[in-house]
This record gives C-alpha cells, structure tokens and sequence, in this order.
C-alpha cells in the first residue's frame, strides 16, 4: 500500500473506535485495542495490497484486537460486570450510548459492531464472530432495535 | 446510524498522539509529519529518523505532498502532533528575525544530481542578500544552466530552510517560487528589515 498511512488514520480512525467501544464498552480496553490496530496496521501497510478495502480490513483487524484483550483481561480475573453508570468524560463524548451498546447481548453486541458501525457486510460479520450470517443478521437487527425501543424511552428525560 | 455513536475529536487527536509515540517506539514510523501556521500561511513539515526532508506550502497541496512523500520515501507516515519541535523552534526564530540560518539535521533524501548541487549552494547565500539564477549557475560551476538552476530552486523540497527565496531573476524581478510570489516578497521582506 502506498497511500500515506495518516490519511487511513484520518478517514477510519472513528469507525475503529466505535468497533472497539462497542465490543470492549468505552474506556481504556477500547483505547489499547484501537492503538494496538493501528500499530498493527501500520507494520503491516506497506505489504499490503493497493486494491484491499482498508476501512473492511481495519474493522476485522480492531474485532481480533479487541477480543484479544477481552480474553486477557479474562485471564487477569477482571470481573466483566456491566460498565458503571454513565460514566461523564469532558470531553463531549456521550458515553450513555456506549453504555447502552454495552447492555446488550454479546452476539447482538459483536453484529453491532462489526455490522453497523464497521460496516461490514453479514456474511464477513459471520465468519469474523461465527454463525450463519442469516443469525447475523437477525441479531444486529434485534440489537438495532433494542437501542432504538432504549433511545424512544429515555428521549423524553434528554435535556 | 454512526452519529448516535459518538466519539469526540478531542478522543481521536488523543489516540492519534498515542500512536504517534507508540509507533515510534516501535521503530514503526519513517516520516513524522506536522502543520504550522507561519506568516507565508500553514507549512507541513515532514522528517524522516535523519532530519527534516520537506517543508511544503499550503498551496502546494498537503494531500498531494503527502502522496508523493508515501510514493518516494515512505508511506509509513503519521502526524507526530509533538514531534519536529526542533524545526518548529528554528522556523519560529526565523520568522521573529532573530534566526539567519537554520542548523537542523536535514534529509537530502529528495534531491539528486544537478538539483541537489544547486540546493547544496543556496545556503551559502547570506541572510539578507539575493544572487540572480545566472549568478548562481555560475557559482556552481555551470554558467550555460540557467534554467536548471531555475528548476533547482522550482524544485527545492526544503524551501525557506534552503533559502531559495534569495535567487532572483537577472532584471531584478522575483521570478517564480513554490510558495507563490506573495511568499517570496515575505520572505525577502522580512531579511531586510
């Protein structure tokens, strides 16, 4: 690949931050895996061939990263409670929605993230979190819809 | 869908800093590149682990310089917001008049043959003072190559640390320069103060 690899940094830097918060919940996990992604793509970039989706290629290199730390911070006996509460960042981010992301079953989480905020297409979400990619399907849409039913019932509250 | 995922951009310049240091560390990174803002409008400065290897204006397009950066030296290039302190503290001295000449580590890595016997000399021309481009063809020993003199200076990747704003046309006028005529006038302008 011969494209500067900061503008792929620029372009797709988002989309793997929401494919790590949404598989790891948002926080320091998230960071590490996107950093970790990145580093990783960025030994790999001049190797790799012109014509590859960089953007498809970075959403599966993040959801290895992440479900790499996942099991270690498994192995280091971390409990996986549910994240606290609507942690507040100053930093403008609304971290309520990655909480709600966080709340939802893992495969609804996983076809989330791979799915709609990655932008993959199933059938490559199937074969990254297993399954056939009709079940993928299904479950990003549960997953969609559950946010959507959450989003409805706290509107009125929103400032 | 995405914009009810946010992440903030203050949460990416963060991560993209991380990187930067991490990548580094690695021994990951061949070009840091960075922008700063100066009186001839944003420069991108870019360096490889042997010195600066290219200032660009604006006008020039980052984009484009940055292709071709990734075309011939190398595409593993990221923005070291921290990094090139020391390019930034010369340019920074030169612009308030109180630098004359720059003493960083500088990459040739761009220039070759003719051209880079041209930018070699450039230095050599006192702060302050202009040579015509016939003047400087014949003080590299070349007096017939004019022109490619001409193309030396067109072609200078390191421009304001190479001075090439102090080459003139032999009636005089400014001839021409990467960074636009407006540049150029600045640039002179500021040497003679």
């Amino acid at each position: 690949m011969k494209q500067p690899f900061q503008i792929a940094v620029e372009r797709h830097g988002a989309t793997v931050l929401r494919v790590c918060r949404a598989t790891l919940g948002a926080g320091p996990d998230a960071d590490d895996a996107w950093s970790e992604t990145f580093l990783a793509a960025l030994r790999a970039w001049p190797d790799l061939d012109e014509d590859t989706n960089v953007e498809a290629w970075l959403v599966t290199v993040a959801y290895r990263k992440a479900v790499d730390l996942a099991r270690a911070r498994a192995r280091r006996a971390v409990p996986l409670d549910p994240l606290p509460e609507a942690p507040t960042t100053d930093d403008g981010d609304a971290f309520f929605w990655w909480d709600a992301v966080a709340a939802l079953p893992e495969r609804q989480r996983l076809a989330v993230a791979c799915h709609y905020l990655g932008g993959l297409p199933h059938a490559e979400t199937a074969e990254l979190i297993g399954g056939s990619p009709a079940a993928v399907r299904r479950a990003a849409a549960d997953g969609i819809a559950a946010l959507r039913r959450r989003f409805d019932s706290i509107e009125g509250i929103l400032p | 869908m995405t914009d009810l995922f946010p992440v903030s951009d203050s949460s990416l310049a963060e991560l993209r800093g991380r990187l930067a240091t991490e990548a580094a560390s690695a021994g990951l990174l061949e070009l840091r590149v960075r922008t700063v803002d100066s009186p001839v409008g944003p420069l991108l400065l870019a360096a490889t682990g042997s010195g600066l290897v290219r200032v660009a204006f604006e006008r020039e397009g980052f984009d484009v310089v940055l292709q071709s950066l990734a075309d011939r030296v190398s595409p593993r290039i990221l923005e070291a917001p921290g990094g090139l302190d020391d390019a930034v503290r010369e340019l920074d001295e030169y612009f308030d008049g109180c630098r004359t000449s720059f003493d960083l580590p500088v990459d040739h890595a761009l220039s070759a043959g003719f051209r880079a016997t041209v930018q070699a000399f450039l230095p050599h021309i006192a702060y302050g003072r202009t040579l015509t481009y016939k003047e400087v063809a014949q003080r590299v020993g070349n007096p017939n190559a004019v022109r490619a003199v001409g193309t030396a200076c067109a072609t200078n990747p390191l421009p304001i640390v190479v001075p090439c704003h102090r080459v003139l046309r032999s009636d005089g006028s400014l001839g021409g320069y990467l960074g636009g005529l407006d540049a150029k006038r600045t640039l002179l302008d500021l040497e003679s103060r």
